[in-house]
């Protein structure tokens, strides 16, 4: 049975229709922790979120707090919040900027209080018309109730915050490619070291770069103190997370769930969250953390929801998007098509990713489409163990960033769980899914 | 003379000085070129190009590298039909060959009547309402065949424009507040580098 006993710290308000409203949001202890936050010293503030062990929400799962206290002292340093949500399956911070715009705006303040920095940017996708809109109107009203600008609620601390749109690029998710389209540019990620951004980020100084729903839980936090949210979840998972959860389940969403306390089961198999596979089918195989993550299969259904547990079996919780795959589903097509999305996606600057990418898609084609070979399979086993040497988790990198290293993971888990889906690809010259 | 609408210049200026570096206003800029024009004319990234202190050329680079940003005309609607995992499970690339039959043109095409331009996109967050599908960026939910037959039919008859703009305007809140953007700063610093310019110019036409 799903444990289901913690609180809302993410997702309260979603409950509401006018969630995104200042009126909601004031009546349901919105600037709460703003004002507490400013009551506070920021140092004190920092020390709430590193007692918290928040973990980054956008992937990469690094502590919070610590990429914080990593910031180079300098006079001019910027906070920029990544919500460029491009992850296939990832649909997270599309929910919060779009019903919760407050609560986001709420958070980066108490950021930016706690790291004393006076600008910050929302960098959101460009596809989110009314997530901007929203966003917008947020930072409209709380300039106009004094929780932003000069002097917020009289404490003496300034901050600006522009959002910023995007304008369609996956690779502008990884957070050194952002600082470039930010900065105007082609978002090519930027090589590390040096250009790690907190010591030379936005413009060249110290930069701060979180995720939209890390920033969604630093008013909880300051509210109800560090403490309480490390006393949720287990280990290094701490407090709740948001699991988008969509493919071949009943009941696809959006989930915030007590981190570590449930398994993979519970998420697609209880009737209050997944509610089981469509018609009855079942399941053959699941993304456990974007597509970007490799596959897990039906043996590691009672895998608890945590970032280290994921970990320990060489795939990742990444993004927290489950995507299920049932015996419908060709997992052959479910490849090619990830594979596909990252030849288009690749930014073209390092040769295994801009040349893997695109060979790998065009044998993926043939194998799905007619006219794949037996030997196909190990010519793609052979293009992965390049883009990413080993093959293992976490991968090698031969590559500017983790687009490259990412590629390998749907072929590499497609052919080492299903060889026998691909070669019955070949002998039917094509998809044996009609 | 700007080949920007006055609004939209103003609206430009005040952008740029959001940005402790104008280059930085390159994206939101562009949007609003295509917001007064639907794509990028070249009028547009030359403007773009003098506002960010930028050339042209640089202007269609960053432009090029990005999938919103459309360097040809498209038409009034563009619709977007997501093919990637979660969609794809869901009947993405059926709708999307459906779509194609009902808008009359190919994906990545224009219809005849310039109304449509049909695009495969790549993930666009909203994946447990799948297959996904975007008109002008906006979420229609429209998940089957005859739901789809159902919104062209309201877009062709000219309905649904509060919730659907045309195609370009991405924005519609004006940001009315914050520490940057003294108006007249703003006014100046351009005039300056107008007087800058047509001093270089007539420098170089000796």
């Amino acid at each position: 049975m799903a444990v289901l006993s913690a609180p809302k710290i993410v997702s309260a308000r979603a409950e509401y229709a006018d969630s995104h409203t200042l009126s909601r949001f004031l009546a349901t202890g919105g600037y709460e922790g703003l004002r507490k936050a400013l009551s506070m010293p920021p140092e004190a503030v920092a020390a709430e979120v590193d007692a918290a062990s928040l973990l980054g929400r956008g992937g990469a799962g690094f502590p919070a707090g610590r990429k914080w206290s990593m910031l180079r002292k300098a006079p001019t340093s910027y906070l920029v919040v990544n919500g460029d949500e491009s992850e296939p399956a990832t649909f997270k911070d599309h929910y919060l900027v779009e019903r919760d715009p407050h609560q986001l705006v709420e958070g980066v303040t108490i950021a930016a209080y706690a790291l004393q920095v006076n600008q910050a940017f929302i960098y959101l996708r460009g596809e989110f018309a009314l997530g901007l809109e929203r966003v917008q109107q947020a930072l409209n009203d709380a300039y106009e109730q004094g929780a932003l600008g000069s002097n917020i609620f009289g404490s003496g601390f300034s901050l600006d915050i522009v959002v910023h749109p995007g304008a369609g690029a996956y690779i502008c998710g990884e957070e050194t490619s952002l600082i470039e389209a930010l900065e105007g540019k082609r978002g090519f990620p930027r090589i590390k070291p040096p250009f790690f951004p907190a010591a030379i980020g936005l413009y060249g100084q110290p930069t701060v770069v979180n995720n939209v729903e890390t920033m969604s839980n630093l008013p909880w936090i300051i509210s109800h103190g560090g403490a309480a949210f490390a006393a949720l979840g287990e280990g290094r998972s701490t407090g709740t997370r948001l699991f988008a959860l969509s493919g071949r389940v009943n009941n696809p969403g959006m989930f915030e769930l007590e981190m570590v306390k449930n398994t993979f089961r519970d998420l697609i198999f209880d009737p209050a969250l997944g509610g089981g596979i469509v018609g009855g089918h079942a399941l053959k195989a699941f993304i456990p953390g974007g597509v970007s993550a490799p596959w897990f299969g039906p043996d590691e259904l009672d895998l608890p929801l945590g970032q280290d547990e994921v970990a320990a079996k060489a795939s990742m919780l990444g993004s927290g998007s489950i995507v299920v795959f049932d015996e419908t589903t060709c997992v052959v097509r479910a490849a090619w098509r990830i594979t596909k999305f990252f030849s288009r996606e690749s930014c073209g600057q390092c040769t295994p990713c801009r040349e893997g990418s695109g060979w790998l898609e065009r044998i993926m084609f043939r194998l799905e489409h007619g006219g794949g070979r037996r030997e196909d399979l190990e010519l793609l086993l052979d293009l992965c163990d390049n883009i990413a040497p080993g093959l293992g988790w976490p991968p090698q990198q031969t590559t500017i960033c983790v687009l490259g290293s990412s590629i390998p993971s749907s072929i590499h888990s497609a052919i080492t769980m299903f060889r026998d889906d691909f070669l019955a690809h070949v002998t039917n010259d094509g998809c044996t899914h009609g | 003379m700007s080949h920007f609408r006055p609004e939209l210049r103003q609206r430009a200026e005040e952008t740029v000085a959001l940005y402790p570096e104008r280059r930085s206003a390159m994206l939101p800029l562009l949007h609003l070129s295509q917001e007064q024009d639907g794509y990028l004319t070249e009028e547009a990234m030359e403007e773009v190009a003098e506002l960010t202190g930028t050339t042209p050329a640089e202007v269609r680079g960053t432009a090029a590298f990005y999938d919103m940003f459309h360097l040809e005309p498209v038409g009034k609607y563009v619709v977007g039909v997501c093919t990637n995992i979660a969609c794809l499970i869901a009947g993405g690339e059926e709708l999307l060959a459906h779509a194609s039959e009902t808008l009359g043109c190919a994906v990545g095409g224009t219809s005849s009547d310039g109304l449509f331009t049909l695009e495969e996109t790549e993930c666009l967050a909203d994946c447990n309402i799948a297959p996904c599908v975007q008109v002008n960026h906006r979420y229609v939910r429209t998940t089957t065949p005859e739901a789809l037959d159902a919104l062209v039919e309201d877009l062709r008859a000219g309905k649904r424009g509060d919730e659907i703009p045309p195609h370009g305007t991405l924005i519609r809140v004006k940001r009315s507040g914050g520490l940057r953007s003294p108006a007249a700063q703003i006014a100046d610093e351009r005039a300056n580098e107008r007087v800058a310019r047509e001093a270089r110019t007539a420098k170089e036409g000796q």
